[in-house]
């Protein structure tokens, strides 16, 4: 069962402290759709709003067409899966997953049916009588999402779910919720400040920063399409590399360190006095060869030596500092001075005002 | 030298013997300090009413009687064990009211959310600080049209409207600490404010509920004042109203019933310390009670 989901105008204040400021988002049915961003950008506060956990200042919530603003959370359809788990300590396993249907005034026989399949599925039927302080915290992930799934809800919204977990598990559950998302087929709503989790979960995401939607689009439009330096910045590990530059009219490109980077698509004349950043990822920058134009020379002062990948950072003439990714095991060492190249296609230029050109 | 590590080869040093005997003396010496007028008064029970104030220090009884029980226990116009009653019931019924009313009401000002909150948990509080003398007088005449005088309405009934602040702020302080979550998720499942507060706050709250209801039994208990001005029947009397009886300013005073049935009033005191010992460090320790 598939939910539509509609933000409009959504406001929300404490006080006189407005932490989301007018978000119009439009969430299909039967989407992933993450919530990324920093801390204290509004994520959770945006999803509590739609859980009915916090009252809306202004705006509309309507969910399947009808406005929900002032249904109370257990009649809006919703399951919610919490960072803390929120599991009640004082009842076991079989009793947390059961507690909401019986709320809900379901016969003993169907509520032992529902457990039983859901526990089953999520392989936790042999602990339905344990509590929960005798659980390990993925088993007790587990029956937090089994809590919620059993109530056969429109919309599953989960708020940073795996940040108490440890980085393996949380790798692990990450491949469980998707593969889950794709049987169960509802609407999920899913916050997090990790982008890792955010590009390999969503099918949209939208980035919130200080209670704006800064862009909404699939991991792959936000990775190759960032429309702000913010999101260039926030999406994409390790970070992408933002330097300072100019246009140089003479050699009708930019000027970084001593080389001059020429991108095919024209500026106009306001955009070429202006300020820009130029935006690189570190996985598109490379090392040596003929391939693309030259960057820079760069001075080398740390090498990560991951396995399948090598993480350099290096210096640029001008001081500026830039991250470079390349597969494998490189043997780059550290001191040494590495000509630095890039496809212009793969780069991106943002102005002043942090906004990207279009086009380039 | 790495600037993390001692080049040391020196232990910990440890204690001179003699520091240590004169440490343990001196705490012997304070222990037996405050401990003596208990033995004192063991001692006073069980000697003979003249030898009390004979003139003698010792705590050993020349001779042992326990004639100062029997008397005190049966010598009045109602037996001890008719106070004894009374004082359990009383102080079992104030345990159960203040548990009740209090927790409720700190769950309103802890977990809910209404208009005013603030201002009356504020006036709560205020009341702490006003001394029992200021409200005695306005409530003997309020209880006195109700017709509640010489019973235990007084005495009891107020415990049920959560009239001790000082329980509920105890309850406040605990239930803050669980966590916010567990309400939410209960809201999502379905829970009204009460189903919250009953199923998932006080099945959380076994420590602070004990805490509340056993210094609710024990100064229920030790209350003097309260049943003075209320109860004048004696059939109603509290063991502390009891106890005073013995005690006569015109003519002699019963000394050894007094000491011996003042013993046997700390039994279930010393009783509940016995055995819930752990359960009061536990609440007091949660909620950072200090009295």
């Amino acid at each position: 069962m598939s939910t539509s989901v509609e933000l409009h105008g959504i406001v929300k204040r404490f006080g006189a402290h407005e932490v989301i400021r007018g978000v119009d988002l439009s969430i299909e049915p039967g989407a992933f759709t993450v919530f990324v961003g920093p801390s204290g950008c509004g994520k959770s506060t945006l999803l509590r709003m739609i859980a009915g956990l916090e009252p809306i200042s202004d705006g509309d919530l309507i969910i399947d067409g009808e406005r929900m603003n002032d249904v109370a959370p257990s009649r809006r359809s919703i399951a919610m899966v919490f960072q803390s788990y929120a599991l009640y300590p004082h009842l076991t396993v079989y009793r947390n997953l059961a507690f909401g249907l019986e709320m809900a005034g379901y016969k003993r026989p169907e509520i032992d049916l529902r457990v039983q399949r859901v526990a089953s599925a999520l392989r936790i039927d042999s602990l339905l009588k344990r509590r929960p302080k005798a659980l390990s915290g993925g088993q007790r992930q587990r029956v937090a999402i089994g809590r919620a799934i059993v109530r056969d809800p429109k919309i599953f919204l989960l708020d940073e779910p795996l940040s108490n977990l440890d980085a393996e598990l949380r790798v692990q559950m990450r491949v469980e919720i998707s593969k889950l998302h794709q049987e169960l087929g509802n609407t999920m709503i899913y916050v997090t400040h990790d982008q890792v989790e955010a590009m390999t979960m969503a099918s949209k995401i939208v980035v919130l920063r200080d209670g704006n939607v800064v862009q909404v689009g699939t991991p792959l439009e936000l990775y190759n399409r960032p429309r702000d330096i913010f999101v260039a910045g926030f999406i994409g590990s390790p970070r992408m590399n933002l330097v300072p530059v100019r246009f140089t009219p003479g050699a009708d490109g930019f000027r970084f360190a001593g080389e001059t980077v020429r991108f095919e698509s024209p500026l106009s004349e306001v955009e070429r006095e202006a300020p820009l950043s130029l935006g690189v990822r570190p996985e598109h920058i490379m090392i040596g060869g003929e391939a693309g134009q030259p960057l820079c020379q760069a001075r080398v002062h740390l090498v990560e030596h991951l396995g399948g990948a090598t993480v350099i950072y290096a210096t640029a003439p001008d001081g500026n500092n830039l991250t470079i990714a390349t597969p494998g095991q490189s043997d780059v060492h550290q001191g040494d001075l590495v000509p630095l190249r890039v496809h212009p296609a793969l780069c991106h230029l943002f102005r002043e005002n942090g906004t990207a050109l279009p086009g380039i | 030298m790495n600037r993390w590590r001692s080049n040391s080869a020196e232990g910990i040093r440890e204690r001179p013997f003699w520091r240590s005997i004169v440490t343990h003396g001196a705490l012997i010496a304070a222990s037996l300090g405050m401990v003596y007028p208990i033995l004192w008064m063991i001692a006073g029970s069980l000697r003979p009413q003249e030898e009390i104030f004979g003139g003698t220090t010792s705590i050993i009884p020349s001779q042992v009687t326990i004639e100062a029980y029997r008397d005190g226990w049966f010598g009045l116009q109602v037996s001890f064990g008719r106070f004894f009653a009374n004082s359990l019931a009383i102080s079992v019924l104030s345990s159960i009211g203040n548990v009740v009313a209090a927790s409720a009401v700190a769950f309103a000002f802890a977990k809910l959310k209404f208009f005013g909150r603030d201002f009356w948990f504020a006036l709560m509080l205020g009341t702490l600080m006003l001394p029992y003398e200021v409200t005695l007088i306005p409530q003997y005449v309020l209880f006195q049209r109700l017709g509640w005088v010489n019973t235990w309405l007084p005495l009891v009934v107020p415990k049920f409207l959560a009239v001790d602040a000082f329980f509920i702020f105890l309850i406040v302080q605990f239930f803050r600490q669980l966590p916010r979550e567990l309400d939410e998720a209960a809201q999502i499942d379905g829970c009204s404010a009460w189903g919250i507060y009953w199923r998932i706050i006080l099945p959380l709250s076994g420590p602070v509920l004990a805490t509340a209801a056993i210094f609710s039994f024990i100064w229920t208990w030790e209350d003097f004042f309260g049943p003075l001005i209320y109860v004048s029947d004696m059939k109603l009397y509290t063991v502390q109203l009891g106890l005073s009886t013995f005690v006569d300013s015109s003519g002699t005073s019963s000394w050894s019933e007094l000491f011996a049935m003042s013993i046997l009033s700390l039994v279930p005191v010393f009783l509940i310390f016995l055995f819930f010992q752990r359960t009061l460090i536990e609440g007091i320790a949660t909620t950072g009670m200090k009295r």
